[in-house]
């Protein structure tokens, strides 16, 4: 199997299973009791809070271990709410979010908050003047996404956390995709809070983060016990805390190696399917996008039917079409960059990770015109756009 | 998610293309739903005796046109005016319920393409009539 869908999970890699195990069998236990058993289970926390703090040149009193990164969004922008609303009830989001970010704020929308949706470019990335003129006095949190899940577009985080703060307003960015795939610096940065989450770095599925800058106010997300100071009560998942702290520290040891890597293979994928496919669009930005991110539109097809013929080749891969998107309509993020409702059903995200190699690619480009084609012949748009070139051609257009 | 039956239909679909000289053709659906079905009917002495189709849209969506037109070829108009959607599903061994409106639209073009026959010869078939524009998607939704 060819799997091109790091974005939405990766393999767990060895060395983190390896970190991982002795905590479910010789280590196993409760990091709250004072026995060495319980030390030990206590410790590989610390540890791995300490890892994941350097990761993102943070402190490790500032890392909060959750289940996901989705609860590490909920917590943010919740807390946000609840702490701050002395101050207001205004929040700044962009229309790209994750549904982790949106929903929360549809949710806070009906306990009476406002909330505003930044455009964005057809590149998918927010204008920081627009960021600007949307902060009111009573707007209390901005939470914009590091890189899209998506087309892979990075937003001008830096820029939007000076903004942030020259306006001192905190600052969330869900950086579930961008966290050991590019470099971060909280504080050069000017970041309040970020997310983060395991299973998209060689980890296993069920681990996040939530780093929150000292001095800010974060309310208990979980109530009923000590853990993680008292803001995350239940005892802690000892085994996968341990395998984030590990995976976080060896891709961040290894992005430079990785990163250009996955770039070469991305744009052979990209000027391959561009050059051989006609009637195919780039989504997202050229340059400022994830090192492994494809994301590509093919006119007259819809994308599932792609992803059903590539799945038959072996090949893994997601699309943002409506019937992929477990709802009715096509991707929002696709839609918001300004894409036609068609072009948006037949878009096609293929995502390179760190166990793909260049045979794989060449593989893909080898499988993927016929089966576009294949589609295009039975596509009824296809056919109204030939017939209606060949009527051009007759009337010399 | 998909039967054996649809996967079959979707990956080998029967009936796909066009007839040159149609005796009806309807097209239902719209792109912004993601899904666009195109029926052809060659008919004979109100029998059909072909039936193609070209379809944009998921597998369910190609799945169920290929079972339309192989349910229809050989019956009479009249009797081919009688296929619901729900026969259409259950040729196919099921659909996952938000593909329901697939089935909806095989059934809706199968139609436009009769009442586009009924018209050209002015004629009517019990239950055909003009097609409407529908989002078949608030129907399931309600």
């Amino acid at each position: 199997m060819i799997y091109l869908d790091n974005a939405a999970t990766t393999r767990v890699r060895q060395e983190v299973l390896d970190k991982m195990l002795p905590y479910l069998t010789d280590f196993y236990g409760n990091p709250s009791s004072i026995y060495a058993l319980g030390r030990e289970a206590k410790k590989a926390i610390e540890d791995a809070r300490a890892k994941v703090a350097a990761a993102l040149s943070a402190d490790k009193n500032e890392i909060y271990f959750t289940g996901s990164g989705t609860e590490a969004d909920n917590w943010a922008i919740k807390s946000a709410a609840l702490s701050y609303a002395g101050k207001g009830k205004h929040i700044i989001a962009s229309q790209v979010e994750h549904h982790a970010v949106l929903h929360t704020c549809e949710a806070l929308k009906k306990e009476g908050y406002e909330i505003t949706y930044l455009p964005v470019d057809e590149y998918g990335i927010i204008n920081p003047g627009d960021l600007e003129k949307a902060i009111r006095p009573d707007t209390i949190l901005i939470s914009v996404m590091f890189a899209n899940n998506e087309i892979g577009s990075i937003q001008p985080v830096k820029e939007i956390g000076r903004i942030a703060r020259e306006h001192k307003v905190l600052f969330h960015t869900d950086a579930v995709q961008a966290a050991g795939h590019v470099p971060i610096n909280v504080n050069e940065m000017n970041i309040d809070m970020l997310s983060l989450s395991g299973h998209k770095m060689y980890a296993p599925k069920g681990i996040g983060a939530l780093y929150a800058k000292q001095g800010i106010k974060l309310a208990p997300f979980i109530h009923g016990g000590a853990q993680e100071r008292k803001k995350r009560a239940g005892t802690e998942n000892v085994a996968n805390i341990a395998a984030l702290g590990e995976a976080i520290s060896l891709i961040v040891s290894e992005m430079d190696g990785e990163a250009a890597k996955a770039e070469k293979l991305r744009d052979k994928l990209i000027n391959g399917i561009l050059t051989e496919i006609p009637h195919a669009r780039l989504n997202g930005s050229a340059k400022s996008r994830l090192p492994g991110n494809v994301n590509i539109s093919f006119e007259f097809i819809e994308g599932e039917s792609l992803l059903l013929l590539l799945d038959m080749k072996g090949i893994a891969a997601s699309s943002g079409s409506a019937c992929t998107s477990g709802s009715l309509d096509p991707s929002h993020v696709l839609m918001a960059t300004g894409l036609k409702h068609e072009m948006a059903h037949g878009s096609l995200r293929l995502t390179i990770g760190k166990y793909n190699t260049e045979e794989e690619i060449d593989k893909v480009l080898e499988e993927l015109p016929p089966i576009v084609k294949r589609l295009r012949d039975m596509s009824p748009l296809y056919e109204q756009y030939i017939k209606d070139n060949i009527k051009d051609k007759k009337e010399g257009k | 998610m998909y039967s054996e039956k649809v996967m079959d239909h979707f990956m080998n679909p029967r009936n796909v293309g066009e007839i040159e000289d149609a005796s009806g053709v309807g097209t239902v659906g719209n792109a912004k739903c993601g899904d666009i079905m195109k029926i052809y009917l060659k008919i004979e002495n109100d029998v059909i005796t072909d039936a193609k189709f070209k379809t944009f849209g998921c597998g369910a969506a190609v799945a169920t046109s290929s079972m339309a037109t192989e349910l229809v070829k050989g019956k009479s108009i009249n009797e081919a005016a009688k296929l619901t959607n729900v026969a259409v599903m259950e040729a196919l061994d099921g659909l996952p319920p938000v593909k329901v409106h697939c089935s909806c639209l095989a059934e809706e073009s199968l139609h436009a393409a009769l009442w586009d026959y009924a018209q050209k010869n002015n004629i009517e078939i019990e239950g055909v009539s003009e097609p409407v524009e529908t989002d078949h998607h608030e129907e399931i939704e309600e």
